[in-house]
């Protein structure tokens, strides 16, 4: 059975219905309940469901110190910047335990933080920094597009015996989707082609799957079939996914919010031109953001940001029919 | 304490001649804060520890082969060769770990400590630290949540008045790290920190009140490194201490001389000897181990 619910509604049934299922999943984080109706405190009370100061290094450590000890924390970080105040948990010590100590230790552990809010919050606060977690040895990166799928990586996530970063998109937050009743589990690692097609590749991240998928709208108007897939995972990452399709398709486009320097969308690039060279029939294309700090005014942001009609250009200039500027 | 003292000194000269490789941090002359707080502690109660832990590892249980191959690299070391000297973790005996960022271990053990409330156990979480993790962010944070919830956490600070290469008075401006943590107002105590029965009895008090459920507590020990603070610092920056002054401050020494015992040097010698002997006939780590490991 499936219903619609909102993505938002879908990564808290997933936590509600692990937490109901394990009694070692925690639930910790800044303001997560406001008063003694939050729903999560009332049905699994003030030992399991905390309230912290704001002290993300403090919280994260302490999730994992009790991750090592047997219990399933998850930490609600609201915003993938302030992961950075605590890299050294997030980066130095919940991946590496692990593997440092010979696999006596495990470290299941899911860091929940949203990105991407490109609506005024400036700078700091808007930022899609996942491909900044994709390379460190030992830590998951999960990245829902849309609620069925955020339910299910939620669940996996928790499910996990690693430390995952669950990065949800705040534009999507109230994006409705068919989401299944009960158990369900998206594998992490596993993509999802959402549209196939046989003359073009379009690998598109999070919130970036909306904007190729209106793109393959226009580009079948054209008579362009476009292949739309979405990974859902960045580490681990299911490149064989893509290197399939790319042998299908020969030309690829990654449409990723983020700045295209050390992007996942680079990252993916590095892996089709590497291992899928003799596949492909032109150079690959990147539909990033530009190299900067997202600028606080409205049209600046439009300015910087990937969209369909972009995602629409680069196709074009991956099947010849438009010039690449110089 | 002789075994740690010996073991320490063995590993100085086994980096010195390459048999142990990259970067190793001495306890030597700390030893009464580690024996007098490890022997109190259950294997289920969660010690952390930072880069100088060799002494907190051997304290808590750690075998002394395991430790020795793993600061050689061994797979038949601790973490299979994969951690070393700042990443000695035994989990038999509740040793949970040696972390490499200074501060960084506060948390961790915090994370121990609510995990010992939820389950309804009276173990606690122990973390050593040096006078130099207090001034980090993380450690005013960590103290701030342990108070706010009370958690049954025991903070060992081992205040050798040297944070690397520099003095506590380039450090900050507060001379006493039980002075730091006053404004929470957690139970704390300031003691000699090479007197292993003043050690002994005062963590003795603090993990009584911790095992009923109380917490955290601070416990300032006032020690000496003897050596650099890593091995080869050639210690420049401050002056050596006259051997007639060390053997008045040596730990061991007192405690020999107030209970009219030899001590055990001896049978320590034999021990991390045979230790030496077990390690260096373990094998290094296999490539295959270096994937295996980076997923649960």
């Amino acid at each position: 059975m499936a219903r619609e619910l909102p993505y938002i509604a879908a990564i808290a049934e997933a936590i509600r219905e692990e937490m109901e299922r394990d009694e070692t999943v925690l639930y910790f984080g800044q303001n997560i309940a406001t008063s003694e109706n939050d729903p999560f405190l009332q049905a699994f009370g003030s030992d399991r469901v905390r309230v912290t100061p704001i002290s993300e290094t403090a919280e994260i450590g302490m999730a994992v110190g009790a991750a090592f000890a047997g219990y399933r924390p998850v930490v609600e970080l609201y915003m993938a910047e302030f992961m950075l105040v605590a890299m050294d948990q997030v980066v130095n010590e919940a991946p590496r335990f692990h593997y440092m100590t010979g696999g006596q230790v495990r470290v299941p552990v899911v860091l929940k933080a949203g990105y991407g809010f490109t609506a005024g919050w400036a700078g700091q606060h808007t930022g899609s920094i996942y491909g900044m977690f994709m390379g460190v040895p030992g830590l998951k990166v999960a990245l829902p597009a849309t609620a069925a799928d955020a339910k299910g990586l939620m669940t996996a996530s928790i499910r996990d015996d690693n430390p995952v970063v669950f990065f949800h998109h705040y534009l999507l937050t109230l994006e409705h989707g068919e989401v299944p009743e009960g158990e369900h589990v998206v594998p992490l690692g596993r993509a999802n082609v959402v549209r196939e097609g046989g003359d073009v590749t379009i690998v598109a991240l999070g919130y970036m799957l909306g904007q190729a998928l209106a793109a393959a709208d226009q580009l079948a108007a054209e008579g362009v079939n476009a292949e739309v897939i979405d990974p859902r995972c960045l580490a681990p990452l299911d490149t064989p996914r893509v290197l399939e399709s790319v042998e299908k398709t020969g030309r690829l486009v990654i449409v990723d919010q983020s700045t295209r320097h050390g992007s996942a969308a680079a990252v993916i690039a590095a892996e089709a031109a590497s291992e899928g060279f003799s596949s492909l029939k032109a150079p690959i294309r990147l539909v990033c953001a530009l190299d900067a700090t997202i600028p606080y005014s409205e049209p600046m942001e439009a300015y910087l940001l990937p969209d369909a009609t972009k995602v629409v250009t680069a196709v074009q200039q991956v099947l010849g029919e438009a010039p690449v500027p110089a | 304490m002789w075994r740690i003292r010996v073991f320490e000194e063995r590993v100085g000269r086994l980096t010195r001649a390459n048999e142990i490789h990259g970067l190793v941090h001495l306890s030597a002359g700390q030893e009464a804060v580690a024996v007098g707080v490890c022997s109190q502690l259950r294997d289920d109660d969660a010690v952390y520890s930072g880069h100088r832990a060799h002494g907190h590892a051997i304290a808590k249980g750690a075998p002394l082969e395991g430790v020795m191959a793993e600061l050689m690299g061994r797979e038949g070391g601790l973490c299979r060769g994969l951690g070393g000297s700042m990443h000695l973790v035994d989990v038999e005996h509740g040793f949970l770990g040696a972390t490499g960022v200074v501060g960084g271990n506060v948390p961790l053990a915090l994370g121990s400590a609510l995990a010992a409330r939820l389950s309804g156990s009276d173990a606690v979480a122990v973390v050593f630290f040096g006078d130099g993790a207090v001034q980090g962010g993380i450690f005013a944070e960590s103290v701030n949540l342990a108070a706010l919830w009370r958690l049954p956490a025991i903070l060992v600070c081992e205040n050798n008045g040297f944070a690397e290469f520099t003095p506590r008075s380039a450090h900050t401006t507060v001379e006493r790290v039980s002075d730091v943590v006053a404004p929470w107002e957690l139970e704390r105590e300031t003691v000699d920190g090479n007197e292993v029965l003043e050690v002994h009895a005062a963590f003795g008090r603090f993990l009584e009140q911790a095992r009923a459920g109380q917490g955290p507590f601070l416990l300032e020990c006032l020690t000496h490194r003897l050596g650099g603070h890593y091995e080869g610092d050639p210690q420049l920056y401050r002056e050596a201490l006259a051997a007639a002054e060390w053997q008045e401050l040596d730990p061991i020494l007192r405690l020999q001389r107030a209970l009219g015992h030899d001590g055990f040097e001896e049978e320590a010698g034999a021990e991390v000897e045979a230790a030496v002997e077990v390690a260096r006939a373990s094998p290094f780590p296999g490539p295959d181990l270096g994937a295996e490991l980076v997923y649960a």
